[in-house]
């Protein structure tokens, strides 16, 4: 299986691992603490603050590195929300079908049609600004776009023999949707994961940066271009590297995904042509 | 003829249902916690008659749904509020800023639409080449990108760096057009930026489906120019899916002025809205959150109009 693997793929896999180990190993690789004040305001890079320091005097890297932590974290913990509640509901959604494939279905469109930034804006104006509530948000408002992919998926399978044997069996609607359509559907849904997680990266940076995600003094990379954005005017970059961090993030994944898009078409066109 | 007019009607119909739904869940959107507008204006440590005083004249005692009603009669007679946080009246502050973000959108736009077209033609002409490659190479990173961060470059790059343009796009009644056009040439360029990829790769995908059908082969065989084939062959079927990308892209639009006003300090309906979500101000919010949902309602619409009126086999039913 990793016989060839594209270059382009593999540069995207080694960053995405190096993202998610700092990520994972924070606390022990960050030279300096989250909140610590350490030196002046924005010195520039020296051997003793390798990316020099913010717009509070706080060592930028250890920032960056406890960043990675909380914007992988609130991510992924979006992200699969949105899986699990998206492609449940859409798998029930093509099983049950009838009034429940209606309701469910005409929501979503519902949903849709107002653009996730500006709903996620007109309900976090009331809600509680916390970590709960941000992760409940975001997972909830992307959950749309994965229940449309999944529902579309399980439509087809589930009007297969094995499905219409289950059937027959006797099986229930649980069984029918963990055991006979999740297995065949896991193969698509796997490939639109990492282009979901891309989207909850940018959506909690686009939230954070307009100061209604991560509060300070915990900040995610969208935070800190907020801290730092005062700084470019005056010649100092020190935004731009949570920025740049973000991108490099989001275009590793989106390289990984690719591949596995690529490769997963190739399996389907592969069959076909048997 | 009777017909397409017949079929816009419905979809204009729908799309008027669909907004009045939108309307409702906005409002819904607001009401999901059991603290209400008079509490965030009198604070935690208000006394309940206070309250209850509060509650009575801002009618906030009445239930949900009469509340909403008397919300949506407000809007359809052109009546948005007050703000909470200054009692200004909400139409009125709106309306420079709503002419403020549709300029800065329409000029994105008219850089965007058919430089993206033009890429999209380029791609698929030079097919699996290098010019193919290198403008899809380049769409998947730009995709990638956050809007900050294209703004931010270009702020630090072209602004501070080079001085071409001011950093912070300030606009104000008495500047001429070009000087407006020179103070939101970097938000317009990053919100070009932004769309352009976007709009550029569906156009792609859009035009090499219709280049996939049996007519473009046979043209093909007959020995036609390939740019002979894009122009009488492809692109008159093209429009239809190409319009919708547009139109999608420009809803996009929508979403991107938010983040790049804020960027670039544009006093637009973005900011307004970012600022008066921080200061819980409900009015304003539910007002801004409605009036950027119908312009991306309006704009899907829109799409699904040109893509009806623009299909020659509704345009000719048997």
């Amino acid at each position: 299986m990793f016989t060839r693997i594209p270059v382009s793929a593999l540069l995207g896999l080694a960053l995405t691992t190096l993202f998610l180990l700092v990520a994972a190993l924070a606390p022990w690789i960050a030279p300096y603490g989250l909140a610590e004040i350490v030196g002046g305001v924005w010195e520039p890079a020296s051997a003793k603050f390798l990316l020099g320091t913010d717009n509070l005097g706080r060592d930028l890297l250890s920032r960056m590195i406890h960043g990675a932590r909380t914007t992988i974290f609130i991510a992924l913990m979006a992200t699969l929300l949105s899986f699990s509640l998206g492609s449940v509901l859409g798998f029930l959604a093509a099983v049950i079908g009838g009034w429940f494939d209606q309701l469910m279905s005409r929501l979503v469109d519902l949903l849709m049609s107002i653009p996730t930034l500006i709903f996620a804006l007109v309900v976090l104006s009331v809600l509680p600004a916390n970590l709960l509530t941000l992760i409940l948000v975001m997972g909830i408002l992307d959950s749309t776009r994965v229940y449309r992919l999944a529902r579309a998926v399980a439509v087809d399978i589930n009007v297969m023999e094995f499905v219409e044997a289950a059937r027959l069996r006797g099986e229930g609607r649980v069984w029918i949707v963990f055991c006979e359509i999740l297995p065949n559907a896991l193969s698509p849904l796997i490939a639109e994961l990492g282009l979901r997680f891309i989207f909850q990266v940018l959506f909690l940076s686009a939230l954070s940066f307009l100061g209604l995600g991560i509060q300070p003094p915990d900040a995610d990379w969208g935070g800190m271009v907020k801290e730092n954005k005062d700084g470019i005017i005056f010649g100092i970059p020190a935004a731009l590297i949570p920025a740049a961090a973000i991108a490099v993030l989001a275009i590793s994944v989106n390289l990984v995904a690719d591949w596995v898009l690529n490769r997963t078409t190739d399996l389907k066109g592969g069959r076909g042509g048997d | 003829m009777f017909y397409i007019a017949r079929l816009v009607l419905k979809r204009l119909l729908i799309g008027l249902l669909l907004l009045l739904a939108v309307s409702a869940l906005i409002f819904a959107g607001t009401e999901i916690l059991p603290g209400d507008v008079a509490q965030s204006i009198l604070g935690q440590s208000a006394t309940p008659e206070a309250l209850a005083n509060l509650r009575r004249d801002m009618g906030l005692d009445e239930p949900a749904i009469v509340r909403y009603f008397n919300w949506l009669g407000g809007i359809v007679r052109g009546d948005l509020g007050q703000a909470l946080t200054n009692g200004a009246d909400i139409a009125d502050s709106i309306g420079k800023r709503l002419f403020n973000t549709l300029f800065l959108a329409s000029v994105a736009a008219v850089v965007a639409v058919p430089f993206a077209i033009f890429l999209g033609l380029l791609a698929v002409r030079y097919r699996n080449r290098w010019p193919d490659k290198l403008i899809s190479g380049s769409t998947l990173a730009c995709i990638s990108l956050p809007e900050f961060f294209i703004g931010y470059l270009l702020i630090y790059f072209v602004a501070v760096k080079l001085g071409w343009f001011p950093s912070v796009a300030t606009v104000f009644d008495s500047m001429s057009f070009t000087e407006r056009l020179s103070a939101i040439a970097l938000p317009a360029a990053t919100l070009t930026l932004v769309v352009l990829a976007h709009m550029m790769r569906m156009t792609r995908a859009a035009i090499l489906n219709v280049m996939q059908s049996a007519y473009i082969e046979t043209a093909e065989l007959k020995g036609l120019s390939s740019l002979r084939i894009i122009a009488a062959h492809a692109l008159p079927n093209a429009i239809a899916p190409i319009a919708n990308v547009v139109m999608l892209n420009l809803a996009y639009l929508i979403v991107g002025v938010v983040v790049v006003e804020v960027i670039f300090v544009y006093p637009g309906m973005g900011q307004y809205l970012v600022d008066h979500v921080a200061k819980r101000d409900v009015p304003v919010v539910q007002a801004c959150g409605l009036i950027f949902a119908s312009f991306y309602i309006g704009l899907n619409i829109l799409a699904d109009i040109i893509s009806i009126v623009s299909n020659p086999r509704i345009r000719h039913p048997r």
